[in-house]
């Protein structure tokens, strides 16, 4: 389910730098590659190519751009399903953060295929909290910084967030301070879709 | 706290979708979530049937008569407010003067939810059904990626199939074209004539004014061909300047005669190319799918063919059929000479 993905990629890109900038990252990670069809397999290594080729022609660095891609997926246009499915997680922001360790298992329930890396979240106390991306997907962990910034925007709270890194096995880190459950409105969530 | 109001707040925890029956009936408690169904409005101290239906098992005309299916399973529906089914199992406890009523929404959550705007805390944290409601959320939202993926594929197969049965210079049908529209026509029982038209003087056009002017020509034919047809025939150029039209449903001689006459007639227009004005003529052979016992293309494509020589051999610019088994094969003289 690579396919899927590279498509969540190939969205971002073209909604946020152009087609243009898309058709020459494509061109550049497989030649003769334009589309992505979500639910065709790709290669396993196609995203990682994917995203050289982004970070080389923006240049960019690839956390920084992970990041607004993690954001990407929860606020960006058309991205209502992904948004709507992670809210099923809980009512308030802390009950969603909890429910982060299922994602795997969530995704599982909706995609066979899907196989995104065990997440581990434990609470430091005062608010702190440190989530352990583990390893296999290399950059999920600063996808989940930008995921968690907009996540926490749709739950209307205020939280600080901290990209802590990859260990030498794979794992990464995110900080997360939880400063107020409640400071903003939470966006409208009905638990089916009207 | 009495016995009852931690049973009750045990019940409103566990299953925020129950009632709970006195001896006569009557509700005496009823989880925080049937207060939702009914828009917040109380139940307590009405009779259960005044506010739902029972309808599985058969007959029961008064709610004291559920203490007899103590653990059966029964389906119920909400009275008044939008239609809301529901599923449910009768508990005779206590006493056996009280009947505990634990209701589910069953298949029918999607629509109770949406009907009645429930959220997540209207469920028992251990109810699966919100995780129900996300399944069914994440299933159509993969079928709905599937389905577009389809149409896609499906379009694309669609183009690429007509590029196989198509000319690609004229956009008339080729060989494969009319071979799949011949054998629709066959299989369908459907009577058709079957024109083989090859160009007059065309090689001449070519040698002298070159192949741009052949092709200007051929799609100046192509579009002749198209004018004197109708959108249901088929019209396919099956060679560098040799055509056969299928005129669906045609079998009057003289008819199909003039349609020949005004072919060569609109063919014979004299094309402008490079400040020469080419011109070209056609010779026509005809065969009747009526003609044959069972039509069969190439037999029909083959006499078509020896009609068509016919017509060349009368002096081009003619028009002949071909008279079909009756006939033994030979090329009847109906038809002008258009020479």
């Amino acid at each position: 389910m690579y396919g899927l993905i590279n498509r969540a990629i190939e969205c971002f890109v073209t909604e946020t730098y152009g087609e243009a900038v898309w058709l020459r990252v494509a061109a550049r990670a497989q030649p003769g590659l334009r589309r992505i069809e979500a639910m065709l397999d790709y290669p396993p290594d196609l995203t990682m190519r994917l995203l050289d080729a982004l970070s080389q022609d923006l240049e960019r660095e690839l956390p920084a751009l992970l990041e607004d891609l993690g954001t990407f997926l929860v606020s960006g246009q058309g991205m209502v399903a992904i948004r709507r499915l992670l809210r099923f997680g809980g009512c308030e922001f802390l009950d969603f953060l909890t429910s982060l360790e299922e994602l795997p298992g969530r995704a599982r329930m909706a995609l066979p295929d899907l196989d995104l890396p065990g997440l581990d979240l434990l609470d430091e106390g005062e608010g702190c909290y440190r989530l352990t991306c583990q390893a296999g997907m290399p950059g999920y962990g600063a996808v989940m910084v930008g995921l968690l910034r907009a996540m926490a925007d749709e739950y209307g709270a205020l939280v600080l967030l901290d990209y802590g890194g990859e260990a030498p096995d794979g794992a990464e880190t995110v900080w997360i301070v939880l400063v107020e459950q409640a400071f903003a409105k939470a966006r409208a969530f009905e638990l089916v879709r009207q | 706290m009495t016995a009852d109001a931690w049973v009750f707040a045990l019940l409103d925890g566990m299953c925020p979708l129950h009632l709970v029956l006195g001896p006569d009936g009557r509700i005496l408690h009823a989880g925080p979530t049937v207060g939702r169904l009914f828009a917040g409005r109380s139940v307590e101290g009405k009779d259960l049937l005044e506010v739902i239906d029972v309808t599985r098992p058969h007959g029961i005309t008064r709610a004291r008569d559920l203490f007899a299916h103590s653990g059966r399973r029964l389906r119920l529906a909400l009275r008044g407010g939008p239609q809301t089914e529901l599923t449910g199992a009768a508990h005779r406890v206590g006493h056996g003067d009280t009947l505990v009523v634990v209701l589910s929404f069953g298949i029918g959550l999607v629509d109770a939810v949406r009907a009645h705007g429930l959220t997540a805390a209207d469920f028992a944290i251990t109810d699966p059904s919100i995780e129900m409601l996300y399944l069914v959320e994440a299933k159509s939202a993969a079928m709905d990626l599937s389905r577009r993926l389809n149409l896609r594929l499906e379009q694309a197969r669609h183009s690429a199939e007509q590029r196989a049965m198509s000319d690609p210079l004229t956009g008339l049908a080729n060989r494969s074209g009319l071979d799949a529209a011949m054998a629709g026509l066959i299989a369908t029982d459907t009577g058709f004539a079957l024109m083989h038209i090859d160009l007059d003087y065309f090689k001449a056009v070519n040698d002298t004014h070159g192949h741009a002017a052949g092709d200007a020509i051929l799609l100046s034919v192509a579009s002749a061909m198209k004018r004197e047809t109708r959108r249901e025939d088929v019209v396919a150029r099956i060679g560098g300047d040799e055509f056969v039209i299928l005129l669906v449903g045609l079998r009057d001689r003289p008819a199909l005669d003039r349609i020949a006459t005004r072919l060569i007639a609109s063919i014979e227009h004299p094309v402008p190319f490079g400040g020469a004005h080419c011109k070209v003529s056609c010779s026509i052979g005809t065969v009747l799918s009526d003609d044959y016992a069972r039509p069969n293309q190439d037999r029909m494509l083959a006499d078509a063919d020896i009609a068509l020589y016919a017509a060349k051999s009368a002096g081009r610019a003619t028009h002949r059929f071909h008279l079909g088994q009756s006939g033994a094969g030979e090329t009847g003289q109906i038809g002008f000479d258009h020479g």
